[in-house]
């Protein structure tokens, strides 16, 4: 890590809040702006990017001088296992169908535990297959598509 | 009395064996999810609000806010028996709590915890019930211009509340101002930064994002932690409490539930900010400070009775102006709107039996709390011992399928995962996300009524200041503001997060 970055919790939540106010100012560069009077669709989303990137700017600035707490490791197996798990929720719902989206997610959550039983997974992914299927979508008359076919 | 006329009418509707039952699911929920860490209100009713899509509004209502009341019971349970805050409201309870505990006392605490929240309950209520119908006149009144101020107060307010860094919290709240307007534009109808994708239209919904920051986000930071929660569970021997503990924390519970009503209503309080307010307010004015934190029996009475009251308290500013106070108000603000009410002083009017039967269900549910929490405390307490690895994956399904069902969208889910990723990233970056969740609940509602009052003043801001409520309002958010800055405050506002 860079030396000259004294807190880079502060620097690095100072970089997404830039990256925002960079997205809100380019992205809604054509929007009209209307006067103060009638105000367009892009007054006040430009009035907040700017906001937002002067306090980027300011935190990113302040964590090079004041120092800070250090980051702490990220652990790589729970963010991303939980991360795919609910893509191929996404991914799989509405082709594939309810049943096979809980089986997906609920098998590929578990393994973003190391203490996750392989036995307990398969009784678990059981136990919730009932439930999304018999409370949601028999019991609440949620509109699934149960199977793929 | 008109006020027993409408309390008469408002336990008609509560007192139906349907809403009995389901202020009874509500704070049933409410219990289980407060003693169980890892999974808070905001979750728990973004995941059931697609559930409540079939049942009438006022069932729907009286079950999720029995939700958030729940959690503030079973919260104080897991605190005091093994030092586990189930809800970050009952953070305090844990230091006097399981003290008390350890000392074989954990009997007397949990029965003056429940008490007092019983108490706060009820008195809060009464005060919900006797102020709402004048400020909601009041709220007749309001303009663009002062529906702008107020908003401007409550997100100065929230920023003044949050943990950490004071300008970090600000950025929070302008980056949910800037994420609750994306989708078409109410006035003139453009697509703005919608990136070419239909389901953006609307906007994001507010359960996605609600679903990411405290649902998918707290999960991967749990898992992470992967804290060997050793459950060394104290003995309750007698529930009883002694003449002593009565003697010593009744003048508590009343101090914390006076702290605790006043704090909810502010816009950005809510739960959380009374019981640390209560607790810090016990320990300097006790005539020994020092026996806090050895099991002080005022240090679980005022705090766990300043959550329960100001739950209740801060549902003023949801039902008289239609405005949001927290997390879960905004989210009550959304079952609303699914269920075709528009939150506002005309509630209160058109619908007089939602607004009396709610709070009408909030004295039953606390009532039915006591029941469940005193006598059953033991199987709330055995629920603990189920393992994470079990507990997360269903949680995270039910998050999924909650999304999911809102709009039958798989979009959405995709959204809510961006969102666990940016919540994640906040959490590791000490970044609070509840004002963010608040801005992007304003954010629309900011910019339309800025617009309505610029226009009708003619370009002309001054118009913020020439009314007098607006002016007032705009003064308090000034004040505020100048009171957080000054360096005493700042450090004592420090000291009081630390503890």
């Amino acid at each position: 890590m860079n030396d000259r970055i004294r807190n880079p919790r502060d620097f690095f939540a100072g970089v997404i809040f830039l990256l925002f106010g960079l997205c809100a100012v380019l992205v809604g560069r054509d929007y009209p702006m209307g006067t103060a009077r009638s105000m367009g669709a892009g007054y006040f989303p430009f009035v907040l990017g700017v906001l937002l990137l002067v306090l980027g700017a300011v935190i990113c600035v302040k964590s090079l001088v004041v120092a800070g707490q250090k980051l702490e490791p990220i652990g790589l197996r729970p963010l991303l296992l939980v991360l795919m798990a609910i893509g191929a929720f996404a991914a799989s719902v509405d082709s594939f169908g309810i049943v096979a989206a809980t089986i997906l997610m609920t098998v590929i959550g578990a393994a973003a535990s190391p203490e996750s039983r392989w036995l307990e997974v398969a009784v678990l992914t059981i136990a919730l297959l009932g439930l999304s299927v018999g409370v949601f979508a028999y019991g609440l008359g949620l509109p699934f598509k149960l199977l793929p076919f | 009395m008109e006020l027993l006329a409408d309390l008469q009418l408002g336990f008609g509707v509560a007192l139906t064996l349907q809403n009995i039952l389901y202020c009874f699911v509500g704070v049933l929920l409410g219990t289980l999810i407060g003693v169980l860490p890892g999974i808070g209100p905001v979750a728990t009713i973004a995941m059931l609000l697609p559930a409540t899509f079939t049942l009438p509004p006022v069932s729907a209502l009286i079950m999720l806010a029995g939700i958030y009341y729940g959690a503030q019971y079973g919260g104080s349970t897991t605190a005091i028996l093994v030092n586990i805050p189930g809800e970050s409201s009952s953070v305090v309870t844990c230091l006097d709590g399981y003290a008390m505990a350890r000392q074989g006392r954990a009997g007397p605490a949990l029965a003056i915890a429940a008490l007092g929240s019983f108490f706060a309950g009820t008195v809060s209520t009464l005060m919900l019930a006797m102020f709402a119908p004048p400020l909601a006149e009041i709220a007749f009144q309001f303009g663009p211009a002062e529906y702008f101020s107020l908003m401007v107060l409550g997100l100065i307010a929230a920023i003044v509340l949050a943990r950490g860094s004071l300008i970090k919290a600000i950025a929070m709240i302008i980056l949910g101002l800037l994420l609750g307007i994306v989708g078409a534009d109410t006035n003139t109808g453009l697509f703005r930064f919608t990136f070419g994708l239909p389901q953006l239209a609307d906007g994001i919904g507010f359960v996605v994002v609600a679903m990411g920051l405290f649902g998918f986000s707290e999960i991967i930071a749990n898992l992470e932690r992967r804290a060997n929660r050793e459950v060394v569970m104290a003995r309750i021997k007698s529930l009883m409490p002694t003449r002593e503990d009565f003697a010593a924390s009744w003048k508590a519970v009343l101090r914390g539930t006076g702290i605790g009503a006043l704090l909810g209503i502010l816009p950005g309080g809510g739960a959380v900010l009374g019981s640390f307010a209560a607790y810090t307010l016990e320990k300097k004015i006790a005539k020994d400070p020092s026996r806090f934190g050895n099991g002080a029996i005022e240090g679980v009475a005022a705090p766990e009775s300043a959550n329960n009251a100001g739950a209740q308290t801060s549902f003023i500013p949801l039902l008289t102006l239609g405005i949001p106070s927290n997390a879960v108000m905004a989210l009550m603000v959304g079952a609303m709107t699914i269920h075709g009410i528009t939150p506002g002083p005309q509630v209160m009017s058109e619908r007089p039996e939602l607004f009396w039967g709610m709070i009408a269900s909030m004295w039953i549910g606390n009532l039915m709390l006591v029941i469940l929490n005193l006598p059953l405390i033991g199987i709330w307490v055995r629920l603990l011992s189920v393992p994470y690895r079990i507990l997360y994956p269903a949680i995270l399904l039910f998050c999924c399928i909650g999304v999911y069902s809102l709009n039958n969208s798989a979009v959405d889910v995709g959204l809510a995962l961006f969102f666990g990723l940016l919540g994640y990233l906040f959490i590791k970056l000490d970044c609070e996300p509840a004002p963010l969740l608040l801005g992007f609940v304003l954010g629309p509602m900011m910019e339309d009524n800025l617009r309505r009052a610029m226009l009708i003043s003619r370009g002309n801001p001054g118009v913020f200041f020439a009314r007098p409520l607006s002016l007032g309002l705009l003064l308090v958010a000034l004040a505020l503001l100048i009171v957080v800055v000054l360096p005493a405050v700042r450090k004592k506002r420090e000291e009081a997060f630390q503890e």
